[in-house]
């Protein structure tokens, strides 16, 4: 018996894709289509009352009942309005780059599992469109195809900001995609599958884990095995869609509005937005999908035998998503944005190595339960890994200690310099020797005559 | 060999099948979208004047070319970003098979150089303060 496969899948798997008459797919893409654009409005509606009333305001109220109508009311308008072209502008990139940003958004939500098998028009499907033996990767190839978009936004825009603003965002998304990527590795070790279907009937049931004689079950969500690797999926997914707390490329106190300042308020600015809102929902559901069970009713739910058959795992799915997006927009109202500096370091020298090191813990600590496993070579390299993690710490620990102690005798000699002379430094305070400063006996000079 | 022809032939079957779906998807993606546009095209009103035509700088007219040049950095972080990106595709198929019977420790070991390499390429950018932004 082989501990290291994936349990049984329970849901469907790779092979009960690929069977479908053409019309349900057609059912299922246009299902897709309309889940998105309904979810996009109406995301918008609710980041938009959620953030009012942590702001402690009312928000959108006009338009409808609770002005649930208000994003149908926006689009109308960006439908209707005119679309300003700049002269200067390079207008067949102009007008193709919302399209590269939006399309791809929507493509990667085709491998995206909502269900179970259900009978569909007594056609026995599963609900997801199609899946694929690389699906995971393929929504990350669908992310980097966006950064297309974006860069060509800024460059067709023929603006100082603009250019800017596709630039750092560029470099943003492709950051923090190489950790996510990376925050990937550890749920692929554990389900044996790129595939998203077999990834959720992975975390069916969670298995034991024998170490010493003793059976250990495991939890069947990844986000309680592989805790580190979701918190930085968490934040990867963050700067992956520019949302708050990295929403650098649209830093209006210094690019106005980023790439997209010269798609004023037309359609095109709508796809944008609309890709921007799928990408969360996409980085959303990849989430839940990888982390949260997918499908798979929570807990107490999942007792009941009906929970996980059917129809019903949509709406464990819907809900699952709602809850993932309020925490986006919680986060946008609790957190301020960080500097540009501090986003790439905190990208490039903590997560990705933390990444990479966690990596290797996960398959040390896997290659356990290989049948044979020569546990001589799997300490040693644990104790590599180890070693080599304290020694890093260890490093910085003192590298950081020196800076520190440097930067405080720093200041300590300035404020030594400012007390002696205090217009060194070249801040420009008024200088304090001035005459009217030297006391009351002398003759004030007045600044002119009234 | 069967299901890879069944999916030239144009059935939504086989291996090639389900890349035939996405491939279908996005058809229809492109269509909506472009769609969308030339509708709205047929709607909006059009009365361009100079002001409206101008780029937008900061409310004053805009100044020289448009065109900004601007760091290097951006560059030196999309070429490591291939570098790793390429990584995480290696990485991948590993992290399926490694634990697979017949791969055993030796994929392990392997593993572990390959990331060792890609660790030493990071700080090597580290210290050549490529990762540094002043």
């Amino acid at each position: 018996m082989n501990l290291m496969l994936a349990p049984v899948p329970a849901g469907p798997s790779l092979a009960d894709f690929g069977k479908d008459p053409l019309w349900i797919s057609i059912i299922k893409a246009v299902f897709i289509f309309v889940f998105l654009l309904l979810s996009v409005m109406f995301g918008v509606w609710m980041e938009r009352k959620l953030i009012s009333r942590m702001q402690n305001r009312y928000g959108p109220n006009r338009a409808g009942k609770f002005g649930l109508l208000q994003s149908v009311a926006d689009a109308v308008k960006m439908g209707l309005k005119e679309d300003l072209l700049p002269r200067t502008v390079d207008k067949v990139l102009y007008t193709v780059a919302p399209i590269i940003l939006v399309v791809p958004a929507f493509m990667a939500f085709s491998i995206i599992p909502f269900g179970p098998m259900v009978s569909m028009f007594g056609v026995e499907t599963p609900l997801q469109l199609t899946d694929l033996p690389v699906a995971v990767l393929f929504v990350l190839a669908m992310a980097s195809i966006g950064v297309y978009g974006i860069v060509l936004m800024g460059w067709s825009s023929r603006s100082p900001y603009a250019v800017l603003g596709g630039l750092r965002s560029s470099a943003q998304v492709v950051s923090y995609e190489i950790a996510m990527g990376l925050s990937f590795v550890g749920v692929f070790l554990f389900a044996g599958t790129l595939s998203t279907s077999e990834i959720v009937a992975a975390q069916a049931d969670g298995g034991t884990w024998e170490i010493a004689g003793l059976s250990i079950p495991l939890p069947s969500w990844y986000v309680v095995l592989l805790i580190p690797s979701f918190l930085i999926y968490a934040i990867t997914m963050l700067g992956e869609t520019n949302r708050v707390p990295f929403d650098l490329p649209e830093g209006e106190g210094e690019l106005v509005g980023g790439y997209q300042t010269e798609y004023s308020s037309s359609l095109k600015f709508a796809l944008i937005q609309m890709g921007e809102y799928v990408n969360v929902f996409t980085v959303s559901a990849v989430s839940i999908t990888l982390f949260f069970g997918g499908w798979r009713a929570p807990w107490p739910i999942s007792m009941w035998d009906g929970a996980n058959v059917g129809w019903w795992p949509m709406l464990w799915f819907f809900i699952k998503l709602v809850l993932v997006f309020s925490c986006f927009i919680w986060v946008r109202a609790s957190l301020p944005r960080i500097r540009y500096d501090q986003l790439m370091a905190f990208g490039w020298k903590v997560l990705i190595p933390l990444n990479l090191a966690w990596i290797m813990l996960v398959a040390t600590v896997r290659a356990f339960r290989v049948e044979d496993a020569n546990r001589g070579v799997i300490f040693t390299l644990a104790a590599i890994v180890l070693i080599g993690c304290f020694g890093i710490w260890f490093r910085f620990d003192t590298v950081l200690q020196r800076r520190r102690e440097n930067r405080a005798a720093e200041v300590e000699a300035e404020f030594e310099q400012l007390r002696d002379e205090p217009e060194a430094g070249g801040f420009p305070v008024p200088p304090l020797d001035l005459p009217h400063y030297h006391g009351a006996d002398r003759k004030e000079v007045p600044s002119g005559s009234n | 060999m069967e299901p890879v022809l069944a999916g030239y032939g144009g059935e939504m079957s086989g291996y090639f099948g389900a890349y035939a779906l996405v491939a279908v998807f996005l058809a229809i993606g492109v269509a909506v979208v472009a769609g969308a546009l030339f509708v709205n095209r047929l709607l909006r009103p059009t009365r361009p004047t100079p002001e409206k035509l101008l780029t937008y700088e900061c409310g004053v007219d805009p100044v020289g070319e448009g065109w900004a040049q601007s760091q290097v950095r951006y560059y030196v972080f999309t070429y490591l970003y291939v570098v790793f990106a390429v990584d995480a595709v290696f990485l991948f198929p590993w992290a399926t098979v490694y634990a697979a019977p017949g791969f055993g420790m030796t994929t392990l070991v392997e593993m572990f150089l390959f990331l060792g390499f890609i660790a030493l390429g990071i700080v090597y950018a580290w210290r050549k303060r490529v990762l540094a932004w002043t």
